[in-house]
């Protein structure tokens, strides 16, 4: 705005009132402009914060609350129960075996991903020729929704008459059944997650391997190092802090799978006997399929307190193999 | 812009290529990779996918066909199973409900993302250091888990079964805040702001003329993710919307419950439901991908 002004003023005269006014507006502009660059960084980044304390932290924090009171999805709030609903949940062989079924997946997904992505980052890493064709190409399975990804695998390992059966019994070895065994589903969900998410992560993978220095492998290549020897003593050691990344991210989707397995059947219970119902299909079936509200939110925070704890540990590992970095 | 930052990576790709070969010369280690690479990525990006090539399949069959074992080659049937699809859920309004949740929060996340970013990189205010870390550590809380009672309070506004309740809690991200912040600390000098601010433009002004035209190449790719990333959404558009306004994936699960037994219906739409995507990404799919590796780098 004080552009404008100073622009319209009129030009100079040799009268003195007029003069006296644009010193005025110019003091009177100076305390805008003031007020402007104190308060604007605030007003800035104040959208972010207001919302995510409104759509975010208060109502993970509100979970707490909801969970200490039997609630009703239609009734409403009722009264104060005290730690009741989490007796409940605790007691229930259908919470333990979520909890279970969780971790399963998620290792299952998690592993091998990390793995195969740094596999595929170091082909792609090579000197190809059209090389963004080879990434886009890894990166496909990204835009298609997990939704999505799980009807198609769900055709995929349907138990009769699907594809990976029907090559199973090709090769001479008996179909597995996908929707009853419960590791077999774990791994087939565990599949569409990795199908999803490989690609992606070894995009990131490879942008780390790029930013390691040349020279590193020129001294290794000196030093008489295969290009196998160098890829387990140069790159993979170097990437640590990414893989680290990886596995921290992972770990917290991973441990809220829900699209998938919801899926996975027409029921979305995870199963006649819930095989691969994970923590999040629970909160679900308690909050919406039961509508029991109060004890959907014991769920939801101790997956909550779950996730606290498994980044924790995370962040604990990470600051000590950082620490022993520093010292050799 | 986008194509600059593409270049950069080009001219890095490059220079690499260039001390590639010249090892090449002298050691004979880095030679152009054989066709056992080419075999092994080919396998990849058959795996990638097979998957919706498979779908097609199953989709342009009847199930009379299928039930006897899926032909390799694509069948006649694909519009009429589509027809099939369209008459068992409302598509169409999912179709629109997506383009636009989709759009609004992908226009609204790089907005209001590029404020703050712009505000934490670029201007000196008390407790910035404090807050941004506080950004950083949000990204890490699973919000998700937070549903019950943000259900409650749509419900209390009287938004479940509205768009409304989809997109608000979408509108601004952690990792846009982190993401801008990032990009605009190296790529707007701040010579630049000081020397529109001394000929006497207001902060919005400077951020208006010279920090969002700075921003644009990383906003672009701000944009195309928090698009994909909305538009694949499910667990909450699943709990909060109606199933007579779905978005797309919610209408997916629909048609698996309407048909389950039915497998050429179900991925006859997952197919159709997956087609913008692709569209997308034939169009956008290298600014994806630098932006996953940019990203990376930097994070």
């Amino acid at each position: 705005m004080a552009v404008t002004d100073r622009v319209h003023t009129p030009p100079p005269t040799r009268q003195r009132s007029p003069r006296d006014k644009s010193v005025k507006r110019l003091a009177f502009s100076q305390k805008v402009s003031k007020w402007d660059v104190k308060l604007s960084p605030y007003l800035y980044i104040s959208p972010f914060f207001l919302l995510f304390a409104v759509t975010g932290l208060f109502p993970l924090l509100y979970t707490a609350w909801v969970s200490l009171h039997s609630w009703n999805l239609i009734g409403g709030q009722g009264e104060f129960t005290g730690l009741e609903n989490y007796e409940f949940v605790l007691a229930q062989p259908f919470f333990w075996n979520a909890v279970g079924n969780t971790f399963s997946i998620f290792l299952l997904s998690s592993v091998p991903q990390v793995v195969i992505a740094i596999a595929i980052a170091a082909v792609l890493d090579a000197n190809l020729r059209a090389r963004t064709f080879w990434r886009m190409g890894v990166l496909v399975p990204f835009v298609v929704a997990p939704v999505a990804v799980g009807l198609i695998f769900n055709n995929l390992f349907a138990d009769q008459a699907g594809l990976f059966n029907e090559m199973l019994v090709g090769v001479g070895l008996d179909p597995v059944r996908w929707h009853s065994d419960s590791l077999a589903s774990h791994a087939a969900i565990a599949t569409m997650v990795n199908f999803r998410w490989t690609g992606y992560n070894a995009l990131i993978f490879l942008a780390a391997m790029q930013a390691i220095p040349r020279d590193v492998y020129e001294a290794a290549t000196i030093d008489g190092a295969g290009r196998l020897r160098q890829f387990f003593s140069v790159t993979v050691p170097m990437l640590r802090p990414t893989i680290i990344f990886v596995v921290i991210t992972a770990t917290i989707g991973g441990l809220q799978i829900f699209d998938e397995a919801r899926v996975f059947d027409q029921a979305g219970l995870g199963g006649a006997d819930r095989q691969w119902q994970t923590l999040t299909m629970y909160i679900w079936e308690l909050g919406w399929g039961q509508r029991n509200f109060g004890r959907a939110s014991a769920v939801a925070w101790l997956l909550f307190l779950i996730i606290v704890i498994i980044a924790m540990a995370n962040f604990l590992i990470t600051r000590r193999i950082a620490n022993q970095g520093g010292r050799q | 812009m986008i194509e600059q930052t593409a270049g950069k990576g080009a001219a890095r790709a490059a220079q690499r290529g260039l001390g590639a070969r010249r090892r090449g010369g002298a050691g004979g280690t880095m030679r152009r990779p054989g066709f056992l690479t080419y075999g092994f990525l080919g396998a990849v990006i058959l795996g990638s996918v097979f998957p919706l090539w498979w779908s097609f399949l199953v989709g342009s069959h009847d199930s009379s066909v299928i039930s006897k074992g899926v032909p390799l080659t694509p069948g006649g049937n694909f519009f009429a199973n589509a027809a099939t699809v369209l008459d068992s859920i409302p598509f169409w309004k999912a179709l629109s409900n997506s383009i636009i949740v989709s759009t609004v929060t992908a226009a609204s996340v790089v907005l209001f993302s590029t404020l703050a970013g712009f505000a934490f990189a670029k201007l000196r205010f008390r407790g910035s250091k404090v807050l941004l870390v506080f950004v950083i550590a949000t990204m890490a809380v699973p919000t998700q888990l937070g549903v019950v009672p943000l259900f409650i309070v749509m419900a209390k506004l009287g938004w479940t079964g509205s768009l409304w309740a989809v997109i608000v809690p979408g509108v601004v991200t952690a990792f846009g805040v982190f993401w801008m912040t990032q990009y605009l600390r190296d790529a707007l000098p701040d010579e630049l702001i000081e020397a529109v601010r001394i000929d006497g433009a207001s902060m919005i002004q400077a951020f208006w003329y010279v920090g969002l035209p700075a921003a644009r190449p990383a906003a672009a790719m701000l944009a195309l993710f928090t698009f994909v990333a909305t538009w694949t959404n499910f667990f909450w558009p699943f709990i909060v919307l109606d199933p007579s306004n779905p978005t797309l994936p919610v209408a997916l699960q629909l048609l698996q419950a309407a048909h389950f037994v039915d497998y050429s219906i179900v991925l006859a739409g997952a197919v159709l439901s997956t087609i913008p995507l692709l569209l997308l990404f034939a169009v956008a799919g290298r600014q994806l991908v630098s932006g996953i590796m940019q990203g990376a780098v930097k994070g």
